[in-house]
């Protein structure tokens, strides 16, 4: 880069008439100023170009060492469908809705607490009364339909917190695409079955 | 009209015809074995797996990649230049299986009582052979990237000619070295004077220039500017699909073996093995093709390290260090050879 003569360098001081006087066969060129806020910028190697070409030598052996480093550890990729990511115990995946254990009978008793309380509005409860001949739930009602639309469900769990009888609980699944989004609304049946564990539960300290 | 060139040994003709068979037949297996070596490497060195879905460990994915490529449609945009655009890879195959042919995997061999060079052809003058097909080489980038008819093309292409005109100069200097030393240019001869010792010792400057010559030569990175995908899509080739993009994907695959080659054949001894074992001829070639694999391992393990330099620091690198390094090295080895014969 060539070196600016000190008065070339006048920060866009308009040329006085006296400079132009004292030298009038020369042509006075100014040197257009960029403005005090730019910082000039050296691009040549030089003068420690010798030393900056070992510094990079070196630099890219390190490099080199770095990456045949990680060459050498096992690969971190998790091969998802076939392991998957363990999920934490109180991960919010697809609902679950329960059944009393001795009795067999649903604990929905189809108040529309959760539907209340859902956010998303996903959830549509259609409530029928027990007859002694047909006693599906523990109390005097009970969901003739339960529907989870899952394809508008945010999983926030605010429904496990509405529901007084812990009937719907959230469950750790969350391998929910499909190919239609009419498959995504859950019956009431497909709640209750026992899920497919399809979903690996993190350990004590994982 | 004088002599250009002599060949040092050569063979009936239908053996000659039989090589040229076989060197090519290599050359096509060599390459995907490379284009998988690379993606699964590549994705060790970043911690993963790599391609692991197709076949055994992913081994069947160059299959699956060259079938994909050439079932596709062929299309070429209106601007280009329809003749140019089709001829352009098949020049980059071309020259690369051109260079391909005069590495020797061995010496000369008995096979079936006839006498065999393990290589396609000894020409007198090896290394000014393999330059002059690297420059025609840069044709098929040039012309490729041209006749496309898009600007990221046209600027790939040029950023290549520029490339491969610095680089070319390095890399030739940094060889005179080894064959002021082995005073021949045949490269089996440069082979049969490493003897005592492989010349990547004494001429260890010559082969650091070259090898790194070799990586903008091959538009490999740190140097691959060419197909900066960053800036230029896909550079020379951004306009290719098919079959002719395969090409030159073959093409860039089989420069980086040529390389691997030449740097086997002229810095580690071709065919030879350390501490005097001479094992039967048949050893040769898999001697040549293990020191390959390090060479190409070599190119995969900088490509997974040194970010893409910028276009100044290429052109300043290329000219400013390596080129006074390599004259540097050219000349000092023109001194101590004179001083000590």
């Amino acid at each position: 880069m060539a070196t600016p003569t000190p008065d070339s360098t006048a920060t866009g001081a308009p040329a006085t008439g006296a400079s132009v006087a004292d030298k009038p066969s020369t042509l006075t060129v100014e040197r257009w100023s960029p403005g005090e806020d730019v910082i000039e910028v050296t691009r040549t190697p030089a003068p420690g170009a010798a030393r900056g070409t070992w510094r990079t030598f070196r630099e890219t052996v390190r490099g080199l060492k770095t990456t045949f480093g990680r060459m050498v550890e096992h690969p971190t990729t998790i091969q998802y469908p076939e392991e998957k990511t363990p999920v934490y115990p109180r991960f919010r995946g697809r609902h679950k809705l329960h059944r009393f254990e001795d009795s067999g009978l649903e604990k929905c008793v189809g108040c529309s607490l959760c539907a209340a309380a859902c956010p998303a509005d996903c959830i549509r409860v259609v409530a029928a009364e027990n007859t002694p001949e047909n006693r599906v739930s523990a109390g005097e009602r009970y969901a003739a339909v339960y529907e989870i639309n899952l394809s508008r469900c945010i999983f926030c769990g605010y429904c496990e917190v509405a529901c007084p009888f812990d009937a719907i609980t959230m469950g750790h699944d969350y391998e929910l695409s499909d190919y239609d989004r009419a498959d995504l609304i859950f019956t009431k049946e497909m709640l209750l079955a026992e899920p497919l564990e399809r979903t690996p539960l993190r350990n004590e300290g994982e | 009209m004088s002599t250009l060139a002599t060949v040092g040994f050569y063979e009936a003709w239908w053996v000659q015809i039989l090589k040229s068979i076989v060197i090519f037949a290599l050359a096509l297996q060599l390459v995907p074995l490379v284009l998988l070596a690379e993606r699964k490497l590549l994705g060790r060195f970043q911690a993963r797996y790599g391609p692991n879905r197709v076949g055994p460990y992913g081994a069947l994915q160059p299959l699956a990649d060259i079938v994909k490529l050439l079932t596709k449609e062929q299309f070429r945009p209106t601007t280009s230049v329809g003749v140019l655009f089709a001829v352009a890879p098949v020049i980059s195959i071309l020259t690369a299986v051109a260079a391909f042919s005069i590495i020797p995997f061995g010496d000369v061999q008995h096979i079936f009582g006839e006498r065999v060079g393990l290589y396609g052809v000894d020409v007198s003058i090896g290394p000014l052979y393999l330059f002059a097909f690297g420059a025609i080489a840069f044709y098929g980038i040039m012309l490729g990237g041209w006749s496309s008819g898009s600007k990221y093309s046209f600027l790939g292409a040029m950023r290549g000619a520029a490339q491969l005109i610095s680089y070319e100069v390095s890399q030739g200097l940094a060889l005179v070295g080894v064959i002021i030393t082995a005073q021949t240019l045949s490269l089996t001869g440069i082979v049969d004077a490493q003897k005592g010792m492989w010349y990547f010792i004494p001429q260890l400057a010559g082969f650091l220039i070259f090898l790194t010559a070799s990586f903008a030569e091959t538009n490999r990175a740190p140097f691959d500017l060419t197909e900066a995908d960053a800036e230029l899509v896909g550079g020379y080739n951004t306009e290719y699909g098919g079959g002719r993009f395969a090409s030159y994907y073959f093409a860039e695959y089989l420069n980086v073996l040529v390389v691997s080659g030449i740097v086997t054949t002229v810095f580690l001894g071709g065919w030879l093995l350390p501490f005097g074992i001479h094992p039967p001829g048949w050893v040769d070639p898999f001697v040549v093709l293990f020191k390959m694999t390090l060479i190409t391992f070599l190119f995969i393990w900088v490509r997974a390290t040194l970010p893409r330099l910028r276009y100044d620091q290429l052109m300043s690198f290329g000219w400013k260090i390596l080129l006074p390094l390599a004259t540097l090295n050219a000349l000092v080895t023109a001194v101590i050879v004179v001083a000590t014969h």
